[in-house]
């Protein structure tokens, strides 16, 4: 044990933390996020992701094949019901339609979900330990990735099975999956934080959800929405991606690059003021949860 | 000698009650108040953090530490002793930097691990060579710490079998091992310590004591909480002792263990009169009864003398009385009883103080008396009056005692045999 602990001594001082002065003050109102700090705790970001997606499906059967089987089956139905009982007419084949719009609403609403309940989620760390919380909400955007990346590989075989081969707009996927990421997190952080102090946002997180989802051109094509509503329509931030998300993937119609954009400008707004508030109540976490 | 730690004036105050709105009505107050006076409130809150030292409860507010302050040098070991509600999980909470002061301000020179908790962050669907990493990282060690370290860790637990199996097949007692394991092998310069001993069985105890002993020995600073007096004099020399968010006492162990130990009996008394008590029974007749009573641990408290002083008032002309006295242990379980000889009762409605020197030799434990007041003559079996859960008292094992004391050997320590002589024979 006495030669452990020597050669971790020897390993502090080597990273210069032997003159690292702690300061305990009470907070201030306002605090730039610390990204060095945040920097030191990238192990710790690493370790909780990996936890999650580690465990998200132990002891299941099937384990990593239902990120496959839930929208393979949720596309099936829409396809039932909005292909052969509803006739609603699309570019490409619904199956491919619907599943490719599955795919980033089911990210968006896993991760929301996820990152909502994040901080009540980790109370029994974060009134055991310190650490950035911001870490919490993070680490937990990058469990529906990894579904994300199944399912893409699920999208390809569809689409070559209907032989349809993408144009070069498939380079501006990852731009609209970095969006997604952005908004669920955007999203996340503000109401993760509502939720340590009022835990009703924890129950209407899957009600919203649910709207949400009617709220954006999954099921259906943009082109159903009436013009007049399309400036109201494209405030939602995920209608701007999961029509991007399509246009990469099928290279059909050029998307309303206007309406993109606005989704854009909604989902800074939300990350950066969702930031700002974030910052402002962590000090507080520890008190109220 | 270089500083550790520095607490200057540091205070922290809760909100008593909901901390949030516990209705839409009160929520739309709190907002439309927010809105229109804006100044009030924020010169309200900053009279009462000026109050600071006045008294701990503002009116809706809490003082769980008021003006903390005191230094500690690189290589001591302190101990931070207090009753429940003194304060000690809230200093420690915030010097981990978990929650923050309202006032004042505190300098942690150095890497500061903090174990508020064995294996905090185990996640039960995980191995236990995941949760090794997952813990450890938690703890502030990084991967490259960890993996270096991972077979002295396992081997610290051992648990070496079970490494790839879900933590949540594990027994209470290998979680713990685990998460001790972890802790042990972090190397920070300052380490803050909770209660880590309070769980596990007398052996696991034992071991972290050990632990503990080379880490304070290897020149680190350490902060250690706990409610074990033994540990704490073991460990440490010098102690903090808290009281309602303030500092009672700061300095040699012995001294500050006694000062809380007095502090603990008084306080007991203080909450409420012996003649108020609910009694035991029904219908007792009280000629005699109780009006005070009171258990003082004389000398050292390694050795056992106890001297307890019952003061009884006589509202009738009563004969002679003996005291009958069960020993109860934490978990209710009567221990022992004894029963005093007989006493002159004082004349009709005077009272008296009676004192009696008493020892139990018990386990080490916390334990608590039921009383009775007897007729003499009757044997015993008149009981004038009966008071239970009185003179909570505990006994602690002497630091000296490296044997332990092990539940199966039972709730009492007889009393040693004595060698009288040993003679050769031949066989």
């Amino acid at each position: 044990m006495s030669g452990a602990s020597i050669s971790s001594l020897d390993h502090a001082t080597d990273i210069g933390s032997s003159t690292m002065v702690t300061v305990i003050e009470p907070p201030s109102t306002w605090n730039a996020f610390d990204v060095k700090e945040l920097y030191r705790y990238r192990d710790l970001f690493w370790l909780l992701l990996w936890r999650d997606i580690s465990a998200r499906f132990r002891q299941s059967v099937i384990g990593y094949g239902w990120a496959i089987l839930r929208p393979a089956l949720s596309a099936a139905i829409f396809t039932l019901v909005f292909s052969v009982f509803v006739r609603i007419e699309t570019e490409v084949p619904y199956p491919i339609f619907a599943f490719a719009g599955l795919m980033p609403w089911l990210y968006f609403s896993t991760s929301l979900t996820g990152v909502t309940q994040s901080v009540v989620g980790g109370s029994a760390l974060l009134t055991k330990v310190y650490f950035p919380r911001i870490v919490l909400p993070l680490a937990k955007i990058g469990v529906g990735l990894v579904e994300f990346a199944l399912q893409f590989l699920m999208l390809i075989v569809m689409m070559a099975w209907y032989q349809y081969t993408p144009g070069l707009s498939v380079l501006a996927i990852p731009l609209f999956v970095g969006i997604t990421v952005l908004t669920a997190l955007g999203f996340g952080i503000w109401l993760t934080a509502l939720n340590v102090k009022y835990r009703d946002v924890g129950m209407a997180v899957p009600f919203l959800i649910q709207i949400w989802m009617y709220l954006c051109p999954i099921v259906y094509p943009i082109s159903v929405v009436p013009d007049a509503y399309r400036t109201i329509y494209g405030l939602n931030p995920m209608v701007g991606v999961i029509e991007g998300f399509r246009w990469s993937l099928f290279g059909t119609v050029s998307p309303d690059w206007g309406m993109i954009a606005l989704s854009f400008c909604s989902t800074a707004l939300v990350l950066i003021s969702g930031l700002f508030y974030f910052r402002r109540v962590e000090s507080t976490f520890a008190d109220v949860i | 000698m270089t500083t550790s730690i520095r607490i200057d004036q540091l205070s922290k105050r809760y909100k008593l009650g909901l901390t949030h709105a516990g209705s839409i009505r009160e929520l739309a107050n709190a907002v439309l108040g927010r809105l229109f006076n804006n100044g009030t409130t924020s010169h309200r809150q900053h009279r009462s953090s000026e109050r600071a030292g006045d008294q701990t409860a503002d009116s809706g507010y809490f003082w769980a530490l008021r003006q903390i302050s005191f230094e500690v040098d690189q290589g001591d070991v302190v101990g931070i002793v207090g009753k429940n509600g003194a304060g000690k999980s809230t200093l420690l909470k915030l010097l981990s930097r978990i929650t923050y002061p309202t006032s004042g301000r505190a300098e942690l020179v150095g890497r500061v691990a903090s174990l508020l908790e064995v294996g905090t962050g185990f996640h039960p669907e995980l191995t236990g060579r995941e949760n090794v990493f997952l813990n450890g990282t938690i703890l502030g060690m990084t991967r490259h710490e960890i993996q270096r370290q991972l077979d002295d860790i396992v081997e610290f637990a051992g648990v070496a079998k079970f490494l790839d199996t879900p933590v949540k097949r594990y027994s209470s007692g290998m979680k713990v091992r685990l998460g001790f394991a972890v802790a042990a092998h972090l190397n920070p310069e300052i380490l803050i310590v909770d209660e880590v001993l309070a769980v596990g069985d007398v052996e696991f105890q034992r071991r972290c004591l050990g632990k503990m002993q080379s880490v304070a020995e290897s020149g680190k600073t350490v902060l250690f909480v706990s409610h074990n007096l033994a540990s704490v004099r073991a460990l440490t020399n010098r102690c903090v002792v808290l009281s309602h968010g303030q500092v009672a006492f700061d300095g040699d162990t012995d001294e500050a263990v006694n000062v809380y130990i007095q502090e603990n009996l008084s306080g007991n008394s203080e909450s409420s009169s012996v003649a108020d008590l609910p009694r035991s029974f029904s219908g007792l007749c009280r000629q005699l009864e109780f009006v005070d009573l009171q258990l003082e641990q004389t000398d050292d408290i390694d050795g056992q003398p106890f001297r307890f002083t019952a003061t009884i008032r006589a509202n009738s002309q009563c004969r002679d009385f003996l005291l009958g006295i069960t020993v109860f242990d934490a978990n209710q379980n009567p221990v022992g009883s004894t029963f005093t000889e007989t006493a002159e009762a004082p004349s009709s409605g005077n009272c008296r103080e009676y004192h009696f020197d008493a020892s139990f030799d018990l386990a080490p434990g916390q334990y608590h008396c039921a009383i009775s007041i007897a007729d003499a003559a009757s044997q015993g079996k008149r009981i004038y009056d009966s008071v239970s859960e009185v003179m909570p008292f505990r006994i602690e094992l002497p630091v000296t005692d490296l044997r332990g004391w092990h539940a199966g050997w039972g709730p009492v320590r007889l009393p040693q045999p004595q060698l009288l002589n040993c003679d050769p024979v031949t066989r």
